[in-house]
């Protein structure tokens, strides 16, 4: 992000404290900046302002003039000139910066407004915190500890609304909990473009509701759980599974698209319960897709690979390793990289390539893009392949070539980086012509067809890095442990190595990553450790050429050369 | 026959025998002779007449309206729309549908001259949906006007064009806020704007400039053009000029609505005089001056005002003359100028769980003090009225009203709060005694609730 010239700057005053703020800047931000928190719950960064739950009342000030003469009117007592103060609060999320504007966020008319308002919101609110999903993330549990009065004045009945209503496949809402602030509304209309929730009644009667004969089904419905600041949207796929306070928090990277989504993946135990978008302004704001949330499943799919597999029978790791390090010695082997691979991986992969003299294809994924964070290159990482030099040129689809080249009984082994040669295009008949060697993940026709098979770890339990379609190295961590036994792509990718005779290579990311740094010049400088949460933007002048098939994505907007 | 204490001007045919709201009898009675003036004067002079004649809004807020008009952003290059407010929900106001169902033209004359005067080509009509039968007149006296050139393309062949629609609103009372009313138009859900930045003024229907004036004082409009501003201004009192329209409805025994010089005449010579004073055999007890937003004036209670010269005046209710800076100094509201009476068989208590009971249901539920506010003290009254009152209830109720008050998107927040305040404020006795009151109701008392 470039950052703005002095000029654009404009000084206010929040809580005595000044600050220098971008224009356009509102206070809730402006405070936050001062580490002042302004209370909210409609107020999103990432959607319009609509200014309706009036919990960031502010107090407001402004330098004051003379009515007739437009003269500053000085303070005797402090030299300085006075400050007009509005006597009504005004709303901290509408309010931009101006010059000279004072605000004051704590005092006793503002304590007493936020008080007002989270009795307000209380009072038709069922108090299920105990059976309710949010608790422990709900803004209104939060606020009502920090700023509510502590105890009920309310004797009368609640108002009854739906509960736990399916308003699309993956969410479900509780009317009664809702504190309706829009955001929900908001998010569907502004980013998803699908414009499908609504207010219906009136009143403290108001509920959300989908349009007559809609539902909230569009790939990115989830987002307005996440958005939901109480517990009246919640995910059909997380209810009840586990209080988020349990759940340990690790940095991941949607894989679902060249996009990158930042995401955090929450697990309690070795097991993943759920993924949600971690805000990156320049990648994903604060959003995902509902497609990408669900991928954890795969950790646990039942078609998972456990052990490693020589001709069928159950064999050690390390003599799978040798038995594929002797196929691919033997000569006459292709490599199938995968543009779902780490860059650390990839990297591996180049030198395993190089050493056995085995060309190189990946395979490519191309669909529809969204437009919004799905693109149409549905691999995380083939930016990663080019930096590597693992490719020079854009994949294809389908393996074509390979096949014709096996046809003419040219290959005898192919060694698979978790890629299903079936569903790229090789026929039945080609793949029992070679010998394969798989390391991947889940069974597939490819593996069925194998001869050797190891395991592999999925992204969420190892540590990399991937390069997204902006050539942002972003980085994720381990959130879960591997099955038990298997050492992961990079060992095993090292191991090979090795075992086919070259020198052992670094298995762990760090290292790995030293050689990166020296040895790609597009990656000087960088670490594994020192990559910041956001991710680095690298030089790509290089391929900037290439014609990828990336279209404009929320952050992304394609190139093309003339 | 209008009570010698009016002076009608905009009232000065509604129940005339043989008046009737179409072309004809108002053209034989001089209509649309001051749009024909109008229209070949500068449309700046016009605006200056109606800003010398001190005109305030009739719709309840007294905003000056040649103010207003100068406020218009007239160089952002967008059109300039004007809406005539004629959703007139407040209870206790009942003037415009008479302007529109006995007199319409003189309505569409006073349109067309402020259209005129503001390069309006566009001007909206929003009838509240209660008033099917009002919308059917307006829609039949547009097509007349239009007929005879008074609207439409080319307007008495001065190649000035302007269209008039008439819009209904569905019923919700929130659609009188004029920012609601303009999303109302929009087709989106009447929440009020957020102000700022949509003042109507710059970012009003459609975001272009907008002007929202009651049908009252539009009406006012085609007066002052006729009379000149300072002739009108000289109609009522200095700055609370011209005439205004009062509902006067309640334990009384001629309610009705009536037109007085604004400032001329006082609470109680309207009363009294004109409403013929109370039922028999009861005394006033509460007066809401303007419309029921407004606070109640307890009858009894005195108010010191500070005269211009100095000197302190003291009033009692009935004292009070009728204008917007008078009620304003007693610390209400002119309002809509619907006064609503309650003698001595009314318990407050009823009174307030009636009001609020509108205002609950009328809250559109955008923001969160109103919403949920009102519909507590709703429940708070109901519960009052219908099962059992407590003691702490009457602080309960201020506090919530205070919670409310000052802190909404828009003065729909106030319109809950006043009451309550007011009411609790005034009568605390009845509210913190209700149990008892409630025993001991006398006779033929009204059933409020």
């Amino acid at each position: 992000m470039t950052q703005p010239a002095k000029t654009d700057l404009i000084t206010v005053n929040i809580d005595g404290r000044e600050i220098a703020v971008p224009k356009g800047t509102n206070m809730i931000e402006a405070a936050r900046m001062l580490g002042i928190d302004i209370p909210h719950y409609c107020y999103h960064p990432k959607l319009s302002v609509s200014g309706n739950c009036r919990m960031c009342l502010i107090e407001m000030g402004t330098p004051a003039f003379d009515r007739a003469t437009r003269e500053p009117i000085m303070d005797p007592a402090t030299g300085k000139q006075k400050i007009g103060w509005i006597p009504k609060p005004q709303i901290a999320c509408f309010t931009n910066a101006s010059p000279g504007l004072h605000v004051r966020t704590d005092t006793p008319l503002i304590r007493e407004c936020r008080e007002g308002v989270t009795e307000f919101l209380l009072v038709n609110h069922p108090l299920d915190c105990p059976i309710c999903d949010q608790a422990g993330e709900c803004k209104l549990q939060e606020q009502a500890t920090q700023h509510g009065r502590g105890y009920s004045r309310f004797i009368e009945e609640k108002n009854v609304k739906p509960k736990r209503t399916a308003i699309g496949p993956r969410v479900t809402l509780d009317a009664e909990r809702c504190v309706l602030c829009s955001r929900c509304i908001r998010f569907c209309k502004e980013v998803a473009k699908d414009d499908v929730l609504g207010f219906t009644d009136r009143g403290s009667f108001t509920t959300i509701s989908c349009y007559p004969g809609r539902q909230l089904d569009n790939n990115y419905s989830l987002n307005t759980v996440d958005v939901c600041p109480v517990g009246a949207l919640t995910s059909t796929d997380f209810r009840f599974q586990m209080r988020v306070w349990f759940l340990k928090q690790t940095n991941s990277i949607d894989t679902e698209s060249s996009v990158g989504a930042n995401t955090v993946v929450w697990s309690r135990e070795g097991v993943i319960y759920r993924i949600t978008p971690r805000r990156n302004d320049e990648v994903n704001d604060t959003w995902m897709a509902d497609s990408g949330r669900l991928l954890y499943k795969q950790v646990r799919a039942e078609n998972r690979l456990t052990v490693a597999r020589i001709a069928g029978q159950v064999a050690a790791e390390a003599e799978a390793i040798k038995a594929a390090a002797d196929l691919l010695k033997a000569g006459d082997a292709v490599l199938v990289a995968s543009g779902r691979s780490t860059v650390e991986e990839q990297f591996l992969a180049k030198r395993l390539a190089e050493l056995v003299k085995a060309p190189v294809s990946l395979v490519a994924r191309i669909a529809q893009g969204d437009k919004l964070l799905v693109s149409a290159d549905r691999n995380p990482n083939v930016r990663g392949a080019l930096v590597t030099k693992l490719i020079a040129q854009l994949p294809k689809p389908q393996l074509t070539e390979l096949g014709a080249q096996i046809d003419a009984d040219h290959v005898r082994t192919i060694l698979s980086l978790g890629e299903d040669l079936a569903e790229a295009g090789l026929t039945p008949a080609q793949l029992a012509k070679v010998k394969i060697v798989y390391l991947g993940t889940h069974a597939n026709a490819t593996s069925d067809a194998a001869h050797v098979v190891i395991p592999a770890l999925t992204v969420f339990e190892k540590d990399g890095t991937f390069i997204n379609q902006q050539f942002r190295v972003q980085k994720f961590a381990a959130a879960v442990p591997g099955p038990a036994g298997v050492s992961g792509d990079l060992s095993a990718l090292a191991q090979l190595i090795a075992a086919a005779g070259g020198i052992t290579p670094p298995s762990t990311v760090d290292a790995v990553w030293a050689l990166l740094a020296a040895e790609v010049p597009a990656l000087a400088g960088l670490s594994y450790r020192t990559l910041p949460e956001t991710g680095r933007v690298i030089d790509h002048a290089e391929w900037a050429a290439l014609p990828f098939p990336e279209g404009e994505t929320l952050h992304y907007t394609p190139h093309r050369s003339a | 026959m209008p009570h010698p204490l009016e002076r009608r001007v905009l009232f000065r045919h509604v129940d005339e025998p043989g008046y009737t709201p179409d072309l004809d009898c108002y053209l034989r009675n001089g209509g649309y002779e001051t749009l024909k003036k109008a229209v070949t004067r500068a449309p700046a002079d016009l605006i200056e007449e109606v800003k010398k004649s001190g005109l305030r809004g009739r719709g309840g807020a007294g905003f000056p309206t040649g103010v207003k008009w100068s406020l218009v952003d007239r160089k952002s290059g967008k059109p300039i729309y004007l809406i005539v407010n004629c959703d007139e929900s407040e209870p206790g106001t009942f003037k415009d549908r008479y302007l529109v169902h006995q007199d319409p033209h003189q309505l569409i004359e006073g349109i067309m001259i402020t259209c005129f005067a503001n390069n309006v080509k566009q001007a909206y009509i929003y009838i509240r949906g209660e008033f099917p039968h009002g919308a059917r007149i307006l829609e039949k006296a547009i097509a007349e006007a239009r007929a005879k050139n008074f609207v439409g393309p080319n307007i008495l062949g001065t190649g000035y064009s302007c269209e008039i629609y008439v819009h209904r609103g569905a019923g919700a009372y929130i659609c009188g806020e004029e920012t609601g009313l303009i999303e109302s138009i929009e087709g989106k859900r009447p929440y009020p704007r957020i102000k700022p930045p949509f003042f109507p003024a710059v970012l009003g229907l459609y975001q272009c400039p907008t002007i929202v004036n009651n049908v009252e004082t539009l009406c006012h409009v085609r007066h002052i053009v006729e009379m000149g501003g300072e002739a009108y201004a000289k109609v009522g009192t200095p700055n609370n000029s011209g005439t205004r329209l009062i509902g006067v409805s309640g334990l009384v025994q001629r309610p009705g609505y009536y037109e007085i010089e604004s400032g001329k005449i006082t609470l109680g010579q309207l009363l009294h005089d004109i409403c013929g004073g109370p039922l028999p055999g009861r005394t006033f007890k509460a007066i809401i001056p303007g419309g029921s937003s407004a606070k109640i004036l307890r009858w009894g209670e005195t108010f010191k005002i500070k005269q211009k010269d100095g000197s302190t005046v003291e009033w009692s209710v009935a004292d009070i003359p009728m204008d917007f800076d008078s009620f304003a100094a007693c610390g209400t509201m002119g309002g809509s100028g619907g006064v609503i009476v309650m003698d001595d068989s009314v318990s407050m208590v009823e009174a307030l769980a009636n009001v609020i009971a509108f205002y609950a249901h009328e809250s559109c539920g955008q923001c969160t003090p109103c919403r949920e506010g009102s519909q507590w003290i709703k429940k708070i009254t109901a519960r009052m009225v219908h099962g059992e009152a407590r003691t702490e209830d009457a602080p309960l109720l201020k506090s919530i009203a205070d919670q409310i008050c000052g802190r909404t998107v828009c003065p729909m927040g106030e319109s809950s709060a006043w009451p309550t305040q007011s009411y609790v404020a005034k009568f605390q006795d009845e509210f913190t005694q209700y149990e008892q009151i409630k025993k001991t109701r006398p006779a033929g008392a009204p059933k409020l609730i």
